[in-house]
């Protein structure tokens, strides 16, 4: 690499840096909103140098192309969502510290390498940065034994999974030579597909199972995501999930895209298998925190499905997929911490009865979010789902595409539950009151205005996602 | 002769990581790891690979057991040693990695490898193993080597976020 | 000179090995340890690949393998740490126990 080549890079080390000074900046600043501010305003300066990036440098170990930049995007709205939804949350948990920000930004910092991986070395040193970062967050209530446990759960789990996806990257090394993400697909063009081969692709397919939640390899998110602080499940569900789609989509379409005749029936097992266990299990769930873990899974479910179609199609219409997730997956968790006070945990089913009538506009914003996450027009849930379906039938899949819309259809009962019990159950006990706060309520605003504007007017978004991936 | 030292490794190996794995007491257990981590230093020498060797010492051996015997002294898991120390479903576990270790050590059975690099051992010999990948991390690989430097600047951060006392 | 599939195969059993502790044991420390054994066989396999090869990659891979399990040696022992702080409960093996 020349020095010239560095604006590729110009990202990346922007917010090292940035995510450095932010760490420091807690010695000086006394108000914990002023560093959340800070970071916010880091993200919208990496964001500038965004479009200059474009670039491979290092002998392709670093890509920064269309589906990388997409997938920034992604990583950066989760990150200023979920800055504006933490500040407020974290002092009702009394857990205000700013290093809580720095870690955030690096969590970021490790997606975007993944993102950008063009060699399997950075994309495990990405996806290092990003867990541990994340271990950490999730036990970030530390007085608390619930998100101690869920932290502890996450990092054996992750760590399990990671010492996995290190023998795939070690038999795929004995194969093709190389970890070079370009090379092996070239090298595996003129291989036959032998048994060591296959296993590589299983162990690989493992690891990155855990790492986005597929079954039967989620037995740790309903826990994780129950105990982490609302806020940091609102950014595992979205942003660390896009970023093992991210990886999970450039290893098996670029990488093992020879292969592919072999992983794509197990790929379709885990995602048929997925919808089953999230849609089923969800329903017996009494917390809705609870319910919208295994909704996340249900939904990594969905989104695999792009995979599976695969091209142009199949992969914008992914991309897409967690676009519209994000807002509306965050526009929920933010309702959730919303209900949150001091001696209130606002997480049980019985805790939203009757919010209609105590608290309209929440409970109207709550409606939007359900409708969505159950993929009822006009809201962005459907878009995401139709163009999903749309990649299924033109790759063939039309069973698949059936099966995911019977398995949308259980879904509304539990979404609509929710629905029930705010409109239709008289409130119990005092209300509810709510903890609201400026930048809580700028989420709720952005993301009820994009679930709804994507819904109506999706071409947009569309075609930014074709673009990028052509 | 190299057949001879590799066996005895292989075997300590082997044998030392079993009883990590089905000792009752942790301590014990980090002891185990050890002895085994030391051998594990001598294949890496057999293989040409002394710096790794040394670093596998280093920072295996003397920083990470470390931390582990520093961790379970401060704990002090008194009731661990008279807990059941297997799950239920061990003997499923067992099944299933045996079947996994299996088709492996199948699959991997007389696996060569057709790949020549440029690092032939002669020249590793030449210009020392520590030179040639110090020049490749510092040129090739600068960028996972600052990532590295990152994730371990998170470690610290994070170490310290979750284990201090609460203040006030 | 040793054929490379010894060296595999001598990774892939400790691999193995620690896959059998980290599922059976119920103690978290050994737990932990299992996950450092698995590292270790991957290790043992990809300096065997890489001198074998006659390329470093494998050797570079190592090398943050290490530095990345020093760096998770270190928060996932803080994590321990702060969990038995909070410990209400006497029995460590429910924390085990995932409720899926």
């Amino acid at each position: 690499m020349n020095f010239t080549d560095i604006h590729t890079l110009m990202p990346e080390i922007v917010m090292a840096v940035l995510a450095l000074a932010v760490l420091l900046s807690e010695l000086v600043i006394r108000r914990k909103e002023t560093v959340g501010l800070l970071a916010i305003v880091s993200v919208a300066v990496t964001a500038y140098f965004i479009p200059t990036s474009f670039g491979t440098v290092f002998n392709g170990m670093f890509i920064s192309d269309g589906y990388s930049v997409f997938f920034k995007f992604i990583f950066f709205t989760c990150l200023i969502l979920t800055v504006l939804i933490s500040s407020r949350y974290l002092e009702i948990e009394r857990s205000s510290h700013g290093e809580y920000y720095a870690l955030l930004m690096f969590a970021t910092l490790g997606m975007m390498l993944m993102a950008s991986a063009g060699d399997l070395i950075v994309l495990y040193l990405g996806l290092e940065l990003m867990a541990l970062s994340l271990y950490v967050l999730t036990g970030f209530i530390r007085h608390e034994y619930r998100s101690n446990e869920a932290s502890l759960k996450y990092f054996l789990l992750g760590a399990f999974s990671s010492a996995i996806l290190l023998y795939g990257i070690m038999m795929i090394y004995a194969q093709t030579g190389t970890t070079d993400i370009n090379t092996i697909s070239s090298v595996l063009t003129e291989k036959k597909a032998t048994v060591s081969l296959l296993l590589s692709v299983i162990f690989l397919l493992v690891a990155f199972s855990f790492k986005i939640a597929l079954a039967p390899f989620h037995m740790w998110t309903p826990d994780v995501y129950e105990g982490a602080p609302t806020s940091i499940t609102a950014f595992m569900s979205v942003g660390p999930k896009a970023a093992g789609f991210a990886v999970l989509g450039r290893v098996f379409l670029v990488g093992l895209y020879p292969l592919q005749i072999n992983w794509i029936p197990l790929l379709i097992g885990l995602s048929i298998l997925t919808m089953a266990v999230g849609n089923i299990l969800a329903i017996q769930q009494r917390s809705v925190k609870r319910m919208l873990a295994y909704s996340s899974i249900a939904h990594a479910g969905y989104a695999v499905i792009g995979i599976i179609a695969g091209g142009n199609e199949g992969v914008s219409a992914m991309m897409n997929y967690l676009l519209i997730y994000m807002f509306m997956n965050i526009g929920a968790f933010s309702i959730l911490i919303l209900m949150r006070s001091e001696d209130f945990l606002g997480e049980s089913l019985d805790d939203f009865k009757g919010l209609a009538k105590t608290h309209p506009l929440t409970a109207g914003l709550m409606l939007l979010f359900m409708f969505s996450l159950t993929g009822i027009p006009p809201t962005a849930g459907f878009i995401g789902k139709f163009y999903l379906f749309k990649a299924a039938v033109g790759a063939g899949y039309t069973w698949l595409a059936i099966v995911t819309v019977i398995f949308s259809a259980i879904s509304a009962y539990f979404y609509l539950r929710v629905v029930i019990y705010m409109y239709m159950h008289e409130p119990e006990g005092e209300a509810v009151s709510l903890s609201g706060s400026p930048s809580l309520g700028l989420a709720l605003l952005i993301s009820a205005l994009l679930v709804l504007f994507i819904g109506i007017y999706p071409s947009p978004f569309i075609s930014f996602a074709r673009i990028v991936t052509g | 002769m190299l057949e001879f030292f590799f066996g005895y490794l292989s075997l300590v190996i082997i044998i030392f990581s079993l009883l990590v794995v089905l000792s009752k007491n942790a301590i014990h257990s980090v002891l185990y790891m050890l002895v085994m981590f030391f051998h594990v230093a001598g294949i890496y020498l057999l293989l040409q690979a002394e710096f790794l060797a040394a670093v596998q010492i280093i920072v295996y051996a003397g920083a990470i057991l470390v931390l582990f015997l520093f961790a379970i002294m401060l704990l002090n898991l008194r009731e661990e040693l008279s807990a059941e120390q297997l799950t239920d479903g061990w003997p499923a576990s067992l099944a299933v990695v045996a079947g996994l270790l299996l088709t492996l050590m199948l699959s991997l059975g007389g696996f060569t490898t057709t790949f020549n690099g440029s690092w032939s051992p002669e020249k590793i010999k030449e210009i020392t193993f520590t030179k040639a990948l110090g020049q490749a991390l510092y040129t090739g690989y600068i960028l996972p080597f600052e990532v590295a430097s990152i994730i371990l600047l998170v470690a610290i951060v994070g170490a310290i976020v979750l284990a201090k006392r609460r203040l006030n | 000179m040793i054929p490379l599939h010894w060296y595999l195969w001598l990774g892939s059993i400790v691999f193995c090995i620690g896959i059998f502790g980290f599922l059976a044991k119920r103690n978290i420390i050994i737990m932990f340890l299992s996950i450092e054994l698995m590292l270790n066989g991957v290790n043992i396999s990809l300096v065997a690949l890489s001198h074998y090869m006659q390329d470093l990659r494998g050797e570079i891979l190592v090398f943050f393998i290490i530095a990345v399990a020093a760096a998770e040696a270190a928060i996932g022992l803080a994590i321990v740490v702060s969990l038995f702080r909070n410990r209400t409960s006497p029995h460590v093996d429910e924390i085990r126990e995932l409720k899926g």
